[in-house]
């Protein structure tokens, strides 16, 4: 059986998908963080699908786009976290609603 | 030489730097003459200028300095340049030439004014702004200078504006001038949207490019600028008020300079009145006419010596418009010369008598000061045969071209309609010889009547006799009270004594009965005959008491008597006084008789206010040097002024051939013939000469009662003022009122409603920010999804 782009696809929907309703069931912030980088893997996993399969190099180099901005956003949003939990351990993200209108 | 010409406004605009930074510290009187210098310093800069482009030929009299650009905006380019050519040195000429000596005459009327460089410094900028309006290459900088000498007259009218009345006049003027300034910009908008230029080098040379219609408009916009500038019906009503101002500014900014600049503009935009229909340039001629007749009516009953001159110059303006619209420029300009000569010198001859009698204005207080006053009496005369017409001086020569040009005229309502603007013209030259005959009896001839009691005066003197008896009146009644309680007193005291009869009586009867009781072998008897021996004394002692009394009673009751009889006379007085008062007090013009002093009661002389003794103590007196050099060399350029035009061969004609390459051949050519020409002057000098012998006739000889030929209605300018008092303060204050509701309710409510909209809005879209994260996340996926379907969708249908 040959692995063809539809299956990368698949699994690339499904790990996005698992993502996206993490993000919106779970309230730890670490954890919606996390969804959040597998998202962003799992449209990885697709551009490079694509890239392989159209024999185009310009998917892969969006893959590196995203790790670089993936790995910035890191940066940012970990220190944020880390300077939340420290300030208040048992942290639910509905917890913040500073910025309600 | 030509270049210098940045020269000129350079001179003022240092020196009005310089007195802004050191002008207190200059104080009087050098910052009088540094001022002075400054304006002295832009004649000779002018008089240079002149001679650089009189050495040209008539074609290159056109020179442009560009100094920098100012604007520069697509393809709205503004320079800041000056352009020189015989139209803006003339007015540099004589704006220099006038402004330098009424610089030096200020310096000695506003001796002692504690803000005396103040006003130097506004004379200073007065002057800059008047020559960057003559010599302006665009409208724009013709327009700042407008606005500029608008701004700089208001602070002039209401220079002492402590007094009410003089802050007043100053924001009429400015007001009413504003409604001119409006046209103007409407005007120059408009040239700009035809043209696509502002500059006088672009209109003048391609003025073939306006259509007939817009050229019209810009013609009828640009004489309603004029108008409000240049004091004509129906904006005139701001110059006469505008005497409030010091005298010297009166004549240079509201006689000589300023108000001619609406007839400097409009001759500059000579190429355009010819583009334009000719009942616009009709228009000009007839506003002219109608106004120089008007003030001429008026100016023959005002009594304040200044206002009949203020009158006499909206005349004259009439008159220069009335030159434009006939399209005699030349005629114009060569009037706005001599006019401005022979206008300050009257103007600042007005101020010298002005200044001599102590702030004195109305005519009926002047009289007989050609002897306290000589040299202006002099001089002011000069101004007067000016003015009046009387050849040679300079008036008869440039008003008669102008009733030439009139006579001339063919546009607007043919050749009868220029006959008809020549009878006004005539008709307003005799009136202004009247009336200026008028002003130089009532001021110079006749009786000094500076001295005379005058009508408030007397009536002080009723006054104060009316209150010395009412104070003995009061007095009376004060003493007849006393008298009649000192009576009462005396009255009281009679029965005191009366009862002290009545004891005495009992105690001898006491005393008798003690006695007789007592034999004379009792013990004491001694002492009880003693005691009635004293009872019997004291009885007739007291009866004397009583009598003494009562003869005092009878003299304090004939005081009462006298008392009551003063107070009666006094009363009686009283109303005599009264009486006597209503019937010789004197009515104001008894008051200022003409001929005969008013003779005055020696009683009341005693009671007349100080400010008469004062003024009894007061020398009128001629002015120092610095006020009569300008009105002798005033006067010799009024006499002589006409020289710079002669009408006899085309030789004379010099301000013609000078102003020529200004006036682009659009000056119409008066065709009358030589017999014509010399009809119509000699009528005139006919008529002015009538009108002088008719003014002497009743203002000399006293033949007529001035009261039935100076009706009340033309002393207060036909009610025109009062008009507009009226119209703006009733049917005009209701349309404000109700365009300010509209903007409170409509324009107002609009903006206060898209503000209340807006936070309505908000406070909908409150509910979509929960604050919760989740929710956002869930909003961007349901969105993305959304995008994704409609991409979906137009892929496959």
């Amino acid at each position: 059986m040959e692995v063809t782009a539809t299956w990368y696809l698949v699994l690339s929907a499904v790990l996005f998908s698992m993502g996206f309703v993490g993000l919106l069931v779970r309230r730890n912030p670490l954890i919606m963080f996390m969804c959040i980088e597998l998202m962003l893997n799992a449209v990885n996993i697709s551009f490079v699908a694509f890239s392989n399969a159209l024999d185009d190099i310009a998917g892969r180099t969006a893959v590196f786009f995203v790790l670089v901005v993936a790995a910035a956003e890191v940066v940012v949003g970990l220190s944020l976290v880390v300077a939340l939990m420290r300030r208040r351990p048992a942290l639910s993200v509905d917890d913040l609603t500073s910025l309600r209108g | 030489m030509l270049d210098i010409a940045w020269l000129i406004p350079a001179f003022p605009l240092l020196g009005f730097v310089l007195l802004v930074l050191f002008g207190r510290r200059l104080g009087e009187p050098f910052a009088g003459w540094l001022a002075t210098f400054s304006a002295a310093g832009a004649f000779v800069s002018t008089v240079l200028v002149f001679f650089g482009l009189a050495e040209l030929e008539n074609a290159e009299r056109f020179h442009l300095v560009k100094l920098f650009t100012w604007l520069d905006v697509g393809s709205f380019t503004v320079d800041a340049g000056l352009l020189v050519d015989p139209l803006s040195i003339t007015m540099c000429l004589f704006i220099t030439g006038v402004g330098t000596l009424i610089h030096l005459y200020s310096v000695g009327y506003m001796h002692g004014d504690p803000n005396f460089s103040k006003f130097f410094i506004y004379l200073n900028l007065f002057i800059l702004s008047m020559l960057l309006l003559v010599l302006g290459d665009n409208l724009l900088l013709t327009f700042l200078g407008w606005e500029g000498v608008g701004a700089c007259s208001y602070l002039l009218i209401s220079f002492w504006f402590t007094d009410e009345a003089n802050a007043t006049a100053g924001k009429k003027a400015f007001v009413t001038n504003r409604i001119g300034d409006f046209g103007y910009m409407l005007a120059m908008f408009l040239v700009f949207v035809e043209l696509g230029s502002i500059n006088y080098d672009d209109i003048t040379t391609r003025a073939g490019e306006f259509g007939t219609r817009s050229a019209t408009l810009i013609v009828v916009l640009f004489l309603l600028a004029a108008a409000g500038k240049s004091a004509q019906l129906p904006l005139f009503v701001w110059l006469p008020d505008a005497m409030a101002g010091p005298t010297p500014v009166s004549a240079l900014i509201h006689a000589a300079t300023m108000v001619t600049s609406g007839v400097f503009l409009l001759t500059r935009l000579n190429p355009i009145l010819a583009e334009a229909e000719v009942w616009s340039t009709g228009l000009i001629a007839w506003v002219g006419a109608l106004t120089a007749l008007f003030a001429a009516t008026v100016a023959v009953a005002q009594n304040d010596i200044k206002r009949v001159l203020a009158y006499s110059t909206v005349s004259q303006l009439g008159y220069l418009f009335l030159a434009v619209g006939v399209g005699g420029y030349v005629p114009a300009i060569f009037h706005m010369v001599t006019h401005a000569f022979f206008k300050a010198l009257l103007f600042l001859g007005s101020g010298s008598v002005i200044h001599g009698l102590h702030d004195e204005q109305d005519m009926r207080r002047m009289g007989g000061l050609s002897k306290l006053m000589p040299i202006t009496a002099m001089t002011f005369i000069v101004g007067w045969l000016a003015i009046a017409g009387v050849p040679p001086f300079s008036g008869f020569w440039s008003k008669d071209e102008i009733l030439l040009y009139a006579w001339n005229y063919d546009g607007l309502g043919g050749a009868a309609g220029g006959k008809v603007l020549w009878v006004i013209g005539l008709v307003t030259a005799l009136l202004t010889a009247f009336y200026m005959t008028r002003q130089v009896i009532l001021t110079f001839f006749g009786r000094t009547r500076f001295f005379d009691v005058r009508a408030e005066e007397i009536a002080a003197a009723w006054d104060a006799r009316l209150e010395a008896i009412d104070g003995s009146i009061l007095a009376a009644t004060e003493a007849e009270e006393k008298a009649l309680a000192a009576v009462e007193k005396a009255r009281e005291d009679v029965a005191k004594k009366e009862d002290a009869v009545a004891k005495a009586a009992e105690k001898l009867i006491a005393a008798r009965e003690a006695v007789d009781a007592s034999g004379p072998a009792t013990e004491g008897y001694d002492k009880l005959v003693k005691a009635l021996e004293r009872a019997e004394g004291a009885v007739p002692k007291a009866e004397d008491g009583v009598l003494k009394a009562e003869e005092k009673v009878m003299a304090l009751a004939q005081e009462v008597e006298d008392a009551a009889a003063h107070h009666k006379t006094l009363q009686a007085a009283r109303v005599d006084l009264r009486n006597s008062r209503r019937s010789t007090e004197m009515p104001a013009s008894h008051v200022t008789a003409r001929t005969e002093a008013p003779v005055l009661d020696d009683e009341l002389v005693d009671h007349l206010p100080d400010s008469y003794r004062h003024r009894q103590e007061y020398h009128p007196h001629e002015s120092p040097w610095t006020m009569t050099l300008p009105l002798l060399v005033l006067a010799l350029l009024a006499a002589v002024g006409g020289g710079l035009n002669l009408p006899f061969t085309s030789d004379l004609h010099f301000l013609e051939h000078w102003l020529e390459p200004s006036l682009f051949g659009h000056e119409v050519h008066v065709t009358a013939s030589a017999s014509t020409k010399w009809v119509l002057a000699v009528i005139a000098v006919l008529g002015g000469l009538t009108a002088i012998v008719a003014s002497f006739r009743v203002y000399m000889a006293a033949a007529v009662d001035p009261a039935r030929i100076e009706p009340e209605g033309a002393a207060r300018a036909w009610y025109l003022d009062e008009t507009y008092a009226g119209f703006f303060g009733g049917p005009g204050r209701a349309l404000f009122d109700g365009m300010a509701a509209f903007d409170r309710g409509v324009i107002d409510g609009a903006v206060r409603g898209v503000a209340r909209g807006t936070v309505a809005l908000a406070q909908g879209m409150r509910a979509l920010q929960p604050g919760f994260v989740r929710s956002y996340a869930l909003g961007i996926g349901l969105g993305s999804v959304l995008v994704m379907v409609w991409f979906m969708g137009r892929l496959f249908v």
